[in-house]
């Protein structure tokens, strides 16, 4: 884990500074209420580049909507530009779904149901966004596309539908259609929550692997406590739609502060 | 000549009339339907584009077309569009006919496969980037009419029944023929009983296809 990623979420101060300046994902005052259940209660939250932050927390306590939240509607930079608006000289304008598109090319998402396109094999899953995204010419979207199933280790199963697929190997595909676009951040949705629990570790491997490369950021919901203490440098906990505690794993996860956190860690850790 | 009596010798002479009829009745049901599924999917995606006054429009026109009898539609097609200056011969009114009268029910059917759709592949098609036009035509729709294909099936073969009340706006499709038969011989036994085994045959073996594609589908998901 770099060290100055360390020191940066250890100091709240020099945390704030520096990603008020350079974060790659910043959400700012994000709310979100269904009727009269509030899910999210003005969550304000950065993503530094390179950063990997783990969300946990109860279910219902508004950890996957922020994830959708990331994308959705607000005041939300991705990687310096506002997904809904356009700097002008006059302060912000708001900017049309053409603007967000692109924007928005700049993270990738894995859903916890895969949401594959069924009517595609693997192979064409991943083509999709690199062709019709990226305009991308068919040769060379077949040898990006071939080369990231590769990556994930799906080298043999290019031209199986997912309904062909096991679980995980349909994950897979997910995550390899979702580095299409070359995302600076990959937001991960409980992406083992789906599976039988023997194909839980396949899965796991290849993000862990992405995130030992090092180069993207990664905002990721998980139940696996001991994967988001290996693969983050800061863990959120989330309740009733606030983040209630945050910091390094070694304090969130270990050493909790916050009595809920204590009490959620106990309930899983049991399971 | 009261009593029952089945002549196989006038059947049979008059088999090659009738199958010239049950030729027109499979091509207005054919070109029939591709009017409707045409028709009905431009219905279908006004309505969930939601343009304005465009869409009210077409949702009350959509009513209407099922909400009156298809005979008194043909009827109006046939009898009043020509006093207005507008006079279409049968064969291609029939087919318009029947076209836009089931185009409403292939409507309803093609938004409930848009609507059945998991609601991941609007996400997932929407966080990779790909513009509108290609989401619709190469995400939904090859999902969605898919899924609905033994519907619309059901679809065809209740044309090809429906088809009958052509012969009301002189179209010689196969009921006509065996009226007009029965009419000119003065025997009405064999034709209409031929007439009524042909469209139970087509449909019975229809339906048996629509079957098989429907366990196919099951089996797929």
């Amino acid at each position: 884990m770099p060290s100055q990623i360390e020191s940066r979420t250890h100091d709240p101060v020099a945390a704030t500074a520096s990603a008020s300046a350079q974060a790659l994902l910043s959400m700012r005052g994000i709310t979100k209420s269904y009727g009269d259940h509030v899910v999210l209660n003005h969550i304000d939250l950065d993503v530094a580049s390179r950063e990997k932050v783990a969300v946990i927390g109860p279910s219902g306590s508004g950890k996957t909507t922020i994830l959708r939240a990331a994308i959705g509607q607000g005041t939300i930079r991705i990687d310096g530009e506002y997904l809904w608006h356009v700097k002008a000289t006059d302060g912000l304008r708001p900017a049309g779904e053409r603007h967000a598109r692109r924007v928005r090319r700049a993270v990738g998402i894995v859903f916890q149901q895969f949401n594959l396109f069924p009517h595609m094999t693997a192979l064409e899953n991943v083509r999709e966004p690199l062709v019709h995204a990226l305009g991308m010419r068919r040769q060379e979207s077949d040898a990006r596309a071939t080369d990231l199933l590769c990556q994930v280790g799906l080298k043999d199963h290019l031209g199986k539908h997912p309904a062909q697929l096991s679980g995980g190997q349909q994950q897979r595909v997910a995550i390899a259609r979702s580095l299409a676009l070359r995302p600076k951040i990959m937001l991960f949705d409980e992406v083992t929550s789906a599976l039988d629990p023997e194909l839980v570790g396949e899965v796991l491997r290849v993000v862990r692997q992405l995130a030992s490369e090092g180069e993207m950021s990664m905002l990721i919901v998980t139940h696996e406590i001991s994967f988001a203490a290996d693969i983050a440098d800061r863990v959120l906990m989330f309740d009733a739609g606030k983040i209630v505690e945050q910091g390094p794993p070694s304090q969130v996860l270990k050493n909790p502060t916050n009595p809920r956190t204590r009490q959620f860690l106990r309930a899983v850790l049991e399971r | 000549m009261s009593s029952f009596h089945w002549d196989w010798g006038f059947a049979w002479a008059i088999l090659p009339e009738l199958l010239q009829g049950l030729v027109v009745t499979v091509l207005a049901t054919l070109l029939g339907s591709m009017v409707a599924f045409a028709l009905g999917m431009v219905w279908t995606l006004v309505r969930m584009l939601r343009i304005p006054l465009l869409t009210p429009s077409v949702s009350f026109f959509v009513e209407f077309i099922r909400g009156t009898p298809l005979l008194i539609q043909l009827y109006f097609l046939y009898y009043v569009l020509p006093t207005w200056g507008l006079t279409i011969s049968p064969l291609p009114t029939g087919i318009f006919g029947l076209g836009l009268f089931y185009s409403a029910y292939a409507a309803e059917i093609f938004r409930a496969g848009i609507e059945d759709l998991p609601p991941g592949q609007w996400e997932a098609a929407l966080t990779l980037g790909l513009p509108v036009r290609r989401v619709w035509l190469g995400i939904i729709l090859p999902q969605a009419i898919r899924s609905v294909v033994p519907i619309l099936g059901n679809v065809v073969i209740s044309m090809f029944k429906q088809s009958s009340l052509l012969s009301t706006i002189t179209m010689f499709e196969l009921l006509a023929a065996g009226l007009n038969i029965g009419s000119v011989n003065y025997r009405y036994v064999e034709p209409l009983t031929l007439v009524g085994a042909f469209y139970f045959a087509i449909s019975f073996l229809s339906a048996r296809i629509v079957r098989s594609l429907e366990a196919k589908h099951a089996f797929a998901d």
